[in-house]
């Protein structure tokens, strides 16, 4: 009887930590949309640093279409860090376990 | 470290607890007001003192700033556009005096994602009648339920884009902390002093400070601009489309 009790709570402390860890690795793979945002942002800021190259009179014009169009592009990657920021700090999965 | 996404619960009044971002918000509410009222007051017609001259650059810096995004004849929106930069603002640079920056909190950009996106609808129905905005998110027929989704996404994207800047930025820097009050510690421990008798780590001085100029001045700053622009072209948009 002892014994048999032993063995659910060790079933249940793997299972809790194999969902942490489970947890933290989809964490990791959430912030690979962090590449994707990294090449469009540079790929802009690029163009822009071309626009004012050519035409210096518009500086501050295209400064801040870049600054505001970067902040579009990042959406995708601030999703990303949501999805792992909630992984990592809310632990979603966790209250399946406790049922 | 201590890293909460929904920010701590400072007091607690009559069962409702107030978070931190509830307090400093209205402490920075208070002080705006204050200062307002300061640089406002017995304002002349020919400005000759300078508190009226900055109140006056300020107030057309704004105003210029909705007419060069919105048209002219939306100056009407100007105030609402000031409140939410200059809240943003604040709201984001207090965490330059070690307060926890009130922008770290999905509630409150919710909070101001849901009214930008109130105008936004507003003027969308306003523009083009009840029937004609209908008519726009069903367009193409075929597109309806991606132009619904699209349109939900809107204050979503806002209100994360602003939250997930400051919290990357706040994590990071916590983080950074952590890892050089450890290093101190550590140097500490080599050299024989007790780390807990003696604490002060001394990586933890103007290291911190590199990062802090971007995730705290730059990341606000340029968040709360971001902020309003869209705002303002969703709004205009809204009108002509």
């Amino acid at each position: 009887m002892e014994n048999n009790m032993m063995d659910q709570e060790s079933v249940l402390i793997t299972a809790k930590a194999t969902v942490l860890a489970a947890q933290a690795i989809g964490a990791g793979l959430a912030m690979i949309a962090g590449i994707g945002p990294g090449i469009g942002e540079g790929y802009a800021v690029g163009k822009a640093i071309e626009t004012i190259g050519r035409q210096p009179e518009i500086k501050g014009t295209a400064t801040s279409t870049m600054f505001i169009g970067c902040a579009v592009a990042e959406t995708t990657g601030i999703y990303g860090l949501f999805v792992a920021l909630m992984l990592l700090f809310a632990n979603p999965f966790l209250k399946f376990l406790e049922q | 470290m201590d890293i909460n996404v929904r920010g701590p619960s400072y007091l607690e009044l009559g069962g409702i607890k107030l978070s931190a971002s509830i307090v400093i918000g209205w402490i920075i509410i208070v002080a705006a007001f204050f200062f307002c009222r300061w640089l406002t007051k017995d304002l002349k017609k020919v400005p000759d003192t300078k508190r009226q001259a900055i109140a006056e650059m300020l107030v057309n810096t704004m105003n210029n700033m909705v007419d060069e995004n919105m048209g002219t004849g939306m100056r009407v929106y100007a105030p609402y556009m000031a409140t939410i930069f200059v809240f943003a603002l604040i709201g984001a640079l207090v965490s330059l005096l070690g307060i926890r920056s009130m922008t770290v909190d999905i509630n409150v950009t919710a909070t101001w994602a849901i009214m930008s996106f109130v105008l936004i609808t507003y003027n969308k129905i306003n523009a083009n009648g009840f029937k004609g905005y209908l008519k726009g998110l069903a367009s193409p027929a075929i597109l309806t339920p991606f132009n619904i989704l699209s349109e939900i996404a809107t204050p979503v994207a806002m209100a994360l884009r602003m939250f997930g800047n400051m919290a990357g930025g706040m994590i990071i820097t916590t983080m950074l902390y952590a890892a050089l009050g450890a290093a101190s510690s550590a140097i500490y421990g080599l050299i024989g002093f007790s780390a807990d008798t003696y604490y002060f780590s001394i990586f933890q001085v103007g290291i911190p400070a590199v990062l802090s100029i971007y995730f705290d001045l730059f990341s606000g700053v340029i968040q709360s601009y971001v902020f309003i622009m869209l705002t303002m072209a969703y709004i205009k948009n809204g009108r002509e489309g």
